[in-house]
């Protein structure tokens, strides 16, 4: 039983968090969008989710707390109140402590975030102009009541489809008549069909109640919170009910039947599914996809049968297509966390009192779940280093000739096989002679020491350089832009920075697809076989004698295409492998780009296209230098995926005339890290 | 009263004793857990992982995933020796790692009792005992037990120093 219920507050945590990111953009929205539409009734939504299920497993703060945003909430839609600033400000407080509450509760400490000095804060918003107590006083008045009940009157019509999800009726009414005292219980028999037309599976009944009852409207309301989708409800006071039934009940029905509508589409469109059983089923369909081409390649030597041709083509093409389809799963557009930053964005501004705006572009731009969830910090790190050293005052803005108004730009898009991030701003841009004078004064580099301006802009990724000290005096902000790179690493990707002084600064994070499908273009090297990534492939050439140029004695070759010298790379060298072909003339350039630099790389020959599944090594050894990951090919070998970009970084720093190139043993994985970022 | 673990049941024999893969290397017999042990595969084929260190012969598609295999005669400093019928890789779990070790060939499995293990023997200064569980005798055969974290975690160590 215990282990019964850890398993759905799971699921209730995990459902929490959606519906805080949904109350949360919805509040953002509220403001320019003013009252009564979707966005209002997604956020009361929201708040009534959280609620619901919170009070079945007795969160009583969580409860607390959502009951009472749920009021002001409900006074918004129904008009009550006005969605100023102010009020927003205090609901997007409330929702923050409504995250806190509950990420508190999952660690089990429920009462270790305090929420009495929100809730007197929500309850004055609601103080203003109380109907229900106007309400409740009229009701008392009329009825004489001492006890401050009220005499509602509760329509409730279940859909005819009722039963059939299981619903119990009695419960039901049963639950409202302990909330108080029953008057009267009519029943509405106007759907009931003629007897031959009667499904005797279907709800036709409908209820209208009289409760006297000292409880408010939305506790009756909450009888029916789990059949919410379900039925048509009407909660009204008596006292209001002559004035308001007319005009209420017309468009409150109507949009509960917009709402159900709503519902029912996102509950029939999405699953919820561990990430272990995706990737368990990814891997399956990859050994299925191998298998299949294996019996292809079994098979060519017999002589087949055009019906067995045939029915293996359908296999081929069924394998693929379900292989595409499951990779498809795991990813997500990269919008899920792009979302979040709006509000960042708001909230630092208005702390810093500065103005600016987020533009994000390319939000349905996919990427592996799990690189998505590992973008959030890094990614709101630099959003916040933007605002607080980017973006100038309005005042300075004014002076510089900007609009008062800044803009962050936050943009994804595909580039050659990689996913590329970037978090521009229009602000001041990089000092580059501070952040000088501070890596001379913190040793990081020497006084006389010359630097271009891309060397000195990434100084900022240093370890240890503290960039609060540094361009602004706003601390104490946590990580500094050594963890962000860091982070990025991690995910094995990159980091740069680009920045023209008085125009702004842009942060470019290149990140692999990892776990996607690649398209890959592949090479053959002595006897093994690698992948190069087709995306950052732009030709293969077979070179002429005098395509080759060396340098240094022969310590650097330069491949010349078309009158442009780039440098080439031998990669049999680089990886060790043994007899591939020596002779450029009897081998393939295959001209490869990174960043804007293009170089070339000598293979001995190019196979084929294909498109690969990325598998990890580190998983079961380690990081291997210009390798991004490995792939089983269709006859069950294993290959490895050329590091394009690690690839560059180590041809252009091998061209150090102590390099010879060729590194016989492991050592060779030593000095990776130094990175150009 | 008896409620003793299933595992330990199964992994001590009757009488505290423990079960271990025995399998030769250059004419020694060497023994692993048999719990650590995932499956056993005949050779084939390996893909070269590109300045790796040479004990390091590659990785194989298990059952797609990538594992990496390691020939256990070099990474002990023994002499090289082609890979025939007899030559066998020894999948084992290491932590959440699956490896494979590339061993002459495979014995049989033995029960050992734990009075029969040795733990520190004393091989002198120059051999480094840390990757020994110990060594077991049975009847006139002398088997090396190997802790095959130590085994492959040592690489593992040194190449979390190097990465």
């Amino acid at each position: 039983m215990q282990i019964d219920l850890k398993k759905f507050q799971e699921t209730f945590f995990e459902e929490a968090a959606e519906h805080l990111s949904t109350m949360e953009s919805g509040l953002l929205h509220l403001e320019e969008s003013g009252s009564d539409n979707e966005f209002l009734n997604t956020i009361f939504r929201a708040a009534h989710s959280i609620k619901g299920a919170a009070g079945s497993f007795d969160f009583k703060e969580i409860v607390r707390l959502t009951h009472v945003m749920e009021n002001v909430l409900d006074k918004l839609r129904s008009n009550l109140l006005t969605p100023t600033a102010d009020l927003t400000q205090i609901l997007l407080r409330a929702s923050d402590r409504l995250r806190e509450v509950v990420d508190a509760t999952r660690r089990g400490e429920a009462s270790s975030v305090p929420i009495d000095d929100i809730l007197p804060e929500l309850e004055a918003v609601l103080g203003g102009g109380r109907p229900s107590e106007a309400a409740v006083a009229a009701a008392v008045s009329m009825s004489g009541d001492p006890r401050g009940e009220v005499v509602y009157s509760v329509v409730f019509e279940p859909e005819l489809e009722f039963f059939r999800q299981g619903q119990d009726l009695f419960l039901l009414l049963r639950e409202l008549g302990e909330l108080g005292e029953i008057l009267s219980s009519e029943c509405q028999r106007s759907r009931m069909p003629a007897l031959e037309e009667l499904d005797p599976e279907l709800c036709y009944l409908g209820w209208k109640v009289r409760v006297r009852t000292a409880r408010a409207a939305h506790e009756l309301r909450d009888v029916f919170m789990f059949v919410e989708g379900a039925c048509r409800l009407d909660v009204t006071a008596e006292a209001l009910a002559v004035a308001d039934a007319a005009a209420a009940a017309g468009p409150v029905a109507a949009r509960a039947e917009r709402r159900v509508a709503v519902d029912r589409r996102s509950e029939s469109t999405s699953i919820r599914v561990p990430t272990e059983k995706v990737d368990g089923l990814i891997n399956l369909v990859g050994e299925l996809v191998i298998s299949q081409a294996m019996v292809n390649q079994a098979v060519a030597s017999l002589s087949m049968t055009p019906e067995l041709e045939e029915a293996l083509m359908v296999v081929q093409r069924s394998t693929r297509e379900l292989q595409e389809q499951v990779m498809a799963i795991r990813m997500l557009p990269i919008g899920t966390v792009f979302n979040r930053f709006p509000r960042l964005v708001h909230d630092l501004t208005m702390k810093l009192g500065k103005r600016a705006r987020l533009e994000i572009e390319g939000a349905e731009t996919e990427l592996d779940k799990s690189v998505i969830e590992q973008l959030g910090d890094p990614l709101t790190h630099l959003i916040r280093n933007s605002i607080d050293h980017g973006i100038e005052d309005p005042e300075q803005r004014a002076l510089a000739g900007k609009p008062e108004e800044g803009v962050i730009t936050l943009r994804a898009y595909h580039e050659g096989g990689t996913v590329v991030i970037e978090v521009a701003d229009d602000g001041k841009g990089l000092d580059r002679e501070r952040i000088r004078a501070k890596a001379v004064s913190q040793g990081l580099i020497r006084e006389d020491q010359t630097m271009t301006d891309e060397e000195v802009n990434a100084l900022i990724f240093a370890a240890g350089f503290s960039t609060a000290a540094v361009v602004s005096d706003v601390s104490g902000r946590g990580v500094g832009m050594d963890v962000v790179k860091r982070n990025v690493e991690s995910l094995n990707g990159a980091i740069s920075v680009h920045s023209t002084q008085g125009k702004g600064s842009r942060i470019r994070i290149r990140l692999p697809l990892t776990l996607a499908i690649l398209d890959g273009l592949s090479v053959q090297l002595g006897r093994d076989v690698f992948i190069v990534p087709l995306l950052s492939i732009r030709q293969s050439v077979r070179p002429e004698p005098s395509d080759i140029k060396t340098v240094l004695g022969g310590r650097g070759e330069l491949f010349v295409l078309r009158g442009e010298q780039l440098p080439l790379v031998r990669l049999s060298r680089l990886f060790g492998v043994a007899g591939a072909c020596e002779d450029p003339q009897q081998g393939i350039v295959v001209v490869t780009e990174n960043d804007g630099h293009r170089f070339g790389v000598l293979v001995d020959d190019v196979l084929g296209q294909l498109q690969v599944v990325v598998k990890s090594i580190e998983k079961n050894y380690r990081k291997v230098e210009a390798v991004m990951g490995a792939t089983i090919l269709g006859d069950g070998r294993v290959a490895f995926i050329v590091d394009v970009a690690e690839l560059h970084r180590i041809a252009t720093r091998r061209k150090a005339p102590d390099e010879d190139g060729r590194s016989a043993d492991g050592g060779a994985a030593a000095p990776v890290q130094e990175e150009v970022a | 009263m008896n409620d003793i673990p299933v595992q330990d049941a199964r992994a001590d024999g009757a009488e505290g004793s423990q079960q271990f893969l025995t399998f030769t290397l250059g004419g020694e017999e060497y023994g692993v857990e048999i719990l650590r042990v995932q499956e056993i595969k005949g050779f084939s084929a390996v893909t070269p992982i590109p300045n790796a260190p040479d004990y390091v012969k590659g990785v194989m598609n298990l059952r797609g995933t990538v594992v990496p295999v390691f020939d256990l005669r070099l990474k002990f400093g023994m002499e090289r020796k082609d890979y025939d019928r007899f030559t066998v890789i020894v999948v084992v779990n290491v932590g959440a790692r699956v490896v494979g070790l590339i061993v002459d060939s495979v014995s049989d499995v033995l029960d050992v009792d734990h009075d029969a293990i040795e733990t520190s023997p004393d091989l002198g200064a120059s051999v480094d005992t840390s990757i020994l569980q110990g060594i077991a005798r049975n009847n006139d055969r002398l088997i090396t037990l190997l802790d095959i974290d130590r085994v492959v975690g040592e690489s593992r160590v040194a190449a979390e120093l190097a990465a």
